[in-house]
């Protein structure tokens, strides 16, 4: 059924985002993996919203690209900080967290 | 008759005034100005007594009918057949057959005249207006439960009658004069303050004493009065004799004290009541049925009687006592509290009079130790320098004079006696006190001499009051001397002869002592230093009111042919009219004697010879000069006098050191092997337990869970801080773990 191969879609490419969140080391490919789970996301929202023939799964969608958009914004801002102050963009390098 | 039947207001106000002045007096009032406290209050109570004793004469002069008590005297007309004159003839024979035929036997001639004497005084009686007062009760109001203690219930109110308001009178004069007097004398003194505070307690102690409705306030008025006696001799505590003086009248005291309970105990006994009211009406209702009872505790009670009025054995404390400040001296120590046992006795009289069988024998205990202490006091007057202590041995003779009386059983002799000895005594005291004042402190008399001229105020007062002591026609203690001899010579029914001795003995010794004291006090020359002067007039005034009392203090109860010839019948006995509470007396048969004009001259001609023997020795240089120098059995009575009769000796070193020591060593053992032991095995149980706790308890059990927490919670920090790596992805891998855990764990459970 077409809806399962959708589902699957979506899954795979959620775990496509997860895996690049979790191992990618450059900062910048972490947000890009964002972005992947962020389809993943909207490709469900779209598919159930067609499902169910209500709009608001479509209108969800809309939004959650734009907001993306503007969190690429701040995120690719901030990266832009990090490599000014410490020149390096390598997740790994920042632990100022630490316990 | 408001005053009668509120009479607890007077012993409540001074009460107040102590209150006041001792809570308040420093800070609030001023320590200068706390004496108007307690002459303000000395004067409310001054004027409530005279109104109470106002209203008294008007309930015997015009007895309602509740007044009148209810006793029937013919009910025991036959076991005191001379109560009446008219079945006297008939009893005279039964009497005397049954119960009495040794006295009748013996004495015949003397029983014979006598009891004609009372027949006649009798009927004398029953005519006049004095019967009707005979039959008066007094005014009894109580709270029937102040408290209760197994089922018995304790009484508290007040009882008064002619003799109470007597001794309101009395005590009020005196302390108010005392107050005002004070306000002089002690001026300045460190402990001012206190010294009012207890002027106060003491005044509302006797009042209190004084108006007892039953036998537990009687003991506690007692008490209370002991202990004021005791914080005024000790007033100037810094120096040690004044305050063993303190502790002698104390512990003394104590000694009497268990006589008093032990007494008061064996009436409730008998009785079972507190009541005063209820016991004397129970021994004059049936006189002599219960006669071992009442000699147990008329004996008990005599010791107490011994302790507080300075009767033989148990006097010694009285001279000591002048340690105290000299108004106190005047107040407690010769006008009112060394009487509370005297009036014990008036106000217990049937006890006395019925346990010590004094209607019928011709001696007594009671007359015995009174004589005995009148004649010892007497003598010691003589040897002593201290113008205190002869002042104090002089008290101590006069009430043995009083105790005498009440022995042979002339009950309103005594009470007169008091009445005026409260006043002259007084006056002779605070006259000491202003001597001392002027004269730098002292009270050493050889330090004195020559006075009359510097304070003729004090002189002329003590002069009086003097007269008065001696019992000079007309003073004061002229009228009541005459009628404690009158009462020795004619006793109740065969008279009382060693008492008469006794008590002539004493008028003569008395008149030369105090003619004594008057020499070395006020002629010769001054053989002190500096300039004596006059005292101010706050000291003098109370000093002539006094000496006022001392000069006409006798009209109170002047005997009749006196008065008959100025057409006053009417006042005669007053003090005997109204003071008596013949409901009981009249029970018992109490006669009173006639007036007697030889006696009188006999007394006076004592007196007055005591007077002119010492004038002679001392103004004319007459008579052995330097015998007890010379004659060495003179000397070593003269020394026996000196120390005392050696009784403090006795006392001390003898008596107390003999049961001190073993005592105070076995005390000791006692303590060293009994008490200090379980003191100390307490306080070793204690050390070693408290070891234990600290190490088992304190260190294992609860620091232990405290630190053990601690590590706990740093154990597990440490392995926590791990998983905070800071590093997102590690985060990340957590978050998304945990998430993936969760779903399949939702997979499975659904």
């Amino acid at each position: 059924m077409l809806l399962n191969q959708f589902l699957i879609l979506g899954a795979v490419l959620f775990c496509i985002g997860v895996y690049g969140v979790l191992a990618r080391k450059n900062a910048v490919m972490v947000l890009m993996s964002i972005e992947l789970m962020l389809n993943a996301v909207n490709i469900n929202m779209v598919v159930f919203g067609v499902q169910h023939e209500v709009v608001s799964g479509q209108v969800f969608a809309l939004f959650i690209i734009a907001v993306a958009a503007a969190e690429v914004g701040v995120g690719l801002a901030i990266v832009l900080l990090l490599y000014r102050n410490q020149t390096s963009i390598d997740v790994e390098d920042f632990d100022l967290m630490k316990g | 008759m408001w005053m009668l039947e509120n009479a607890f207001l007077i012993p409540l106000i001074p009460a107040l005034s102590f209150a006041v002045i001792l809570f308040f007096g420093k800070r609030v009032i001023g320590s200068g100005r706390v004496h108007l406290i307690g002459i303000t209050a000395v004067s409310l109570i001054w004027v409530l007594s005279l109104v109470a004793a106002f209203q008294w004469t008007q309930r015997v002069e015009h007895p309602s009918s509740d007044a009148i008590a209810q006793i029937s005297v013919d009910d025991h007309g036959d076991d005191h057949g001379d109560d009446h004159g008219d079945d006297h003839g008939d009893d005279h024979g039964d009497d005397h057959g049954d119960d009495h035929g040794d006295d009748h036997g013996d004495d015949h001639g003397d029983d014979h005249g006598d009891d004609h004497g009372k027949a006649a005084m009798h009927s004398e009686s029953g005519h006049g207006g004095g019967h009707g007062s005979a039959l008066i009760s007094p005014v009894v109001t109580s709270y029937s439960k102040w408290w209760s203690n197994g089922g018995v219930d304790f009484a508290i109110g007040t009882h008064v009658d002619g003799l109470t308001v007597l001794l309101l009178v009395v005590v009020a004069s005196i302390s108010l004069l005392v107050h005002i007097y004070s306000t002089e004398y002690v001026k300045g003194d460190r402990r001012y303050v206190h010294y009012y505070a207890f002027l106060s307690l003491f005044t509302a102690a006797m009042l209190f004493f004084v108006m007892a409705q039953n036998i537990v306030q009687l003991i506690v008025g007692w008490e209370l009065v002991g202990v004021c006696s005791f914080g005024l001799i000790g007033h100037w505590w810094e120096e040690k004799p004044n305050t063993d003086a303190a502790l002698k009248a104390f512990l003394t005291n104590r000694v009497g004290d268990i006589g008093l309970l032990v007494g008061m105990i064996v009436l409730w006994g008998t009785f079972g009541t507190f009541s005063i009211d209820a016991i004397n009406t129970a021994i004059s209702a049936s006189p002599g049925t219960q006669h071992f009872a009442l000699l147990v505790a008329a004996c008990c009670l005599m010791a107490a009687v011994a302790s507080k009025s300075g009767q033989f054995p148990l006097h010694t404390w009285l001279p000591d006592a002048m340690a105290g400040p000299t108004p106190v001296s005047a107040l407690i120590h010769a006008a009112t509290m060394v009487v509370a046992g005297v009036y014990m006795i008036a106000r217990l009289y049937p006890v006395f009079y019925d346990g010590f069988s004094i209607g019928t024998s011709s001696i007594n205990l009671m007359a015995f130790i009174g004589g005995f202490t009148a004649l010892m006091g007497a003598g010691l007057a003589f040897a002593q320098w201290d113008i205190k202590k002869v002042l104090a041995y002089s008290t101590v003779s006069q009430l043995g004079y009083m105790v005498m009386a009440l022995g042979v059983g002339a009950w309103t002799a005594a009470i007169f006696h008091l009445f005026t000895h409260a006043f002259f005594k007084a006056c002779l005291f605070l006259g000491a006190g202003s001597v001392s004042h002027a004269a730098h402190h002292t009270f050493d008399m050889r330090k004195m001499g020559g006075l009359k001229k510097f304070m003729p105020h004090t002189y002329w007062t003590f002069v009086i009051a003097t007269l008065a002591l001696s019992g000079i026609f007309p003073f004061a203690g002229f009228w009541s001397k005459d009628e404690i001899l009158l009462g020795a010579k004619v006793g109740q029914q065969s008279g009382y002869p060693l008492m008469l001795i006794f008590g002539c003995a004493v008028a003569f010794m008395t008149a030369a002592y105090m003619t004594r004291v008057v020499w070395y006090t006020f002629h010769g020359e001054y053989r002190g230093h500096g300039h004596p002067h006059e005292s101010p007039k706050v000291m003098t005034v109370p000093l002539w009111i006094l000496a006022g009392m001392a000069l006409v203090g006798g009209a109170f109860n002047l005997p009749g042919p006196v008065l008959k010839p100025f057409g006053l019948e009417g006042l005669a006995h007053r003090v005997q009219t109204y003071a008596e509470p013949s409901v009981y007396l009249s029970g018992l048969g109490l006669s009173h004697p006639d007036p007697s004009l030889s006696m009188a001259l006999i007394g006076l001609g004592l007196a007055l010879s005591g007077i002119i023997v010492t004038y002679l020795y001392f103004w004319r240089n007459m008579g052995p000069k330097g015998l007890t120098e010379r004659n060495k059995y003179a000397k070593a009575g003269y020394t026996f006098l000196e120390n005392k009769y050696y009784l403090d000796y006795l006392y001390n070193d003898i008596i107390v050191a003999s049961i001190k020591k073993p005592i105070a060593n076995s005390a000791n053992w006692f303590n060293q092997n009994v008490l200090d032991k379980a003191v100390n095995t307490a306080g070793e149980s204690a050390r070693d337990s408290g070891r234990w706790i600290y190490k088992w308890i304190d260190q294992g059990a609860i620091d232990g869970s405290v630190n053990a927490a601690a590590r706990g919670a740093d154990t597990s920090g440490e392995g926590l801080r791990t998983i905070q790596s800071g590093k997102v992805q590690n985060y990340g891998q957590l978050l998304f773990g945990a998430a993936a855990v969760l779903a399949i764990v939702f997979v499975i459970v659904i």
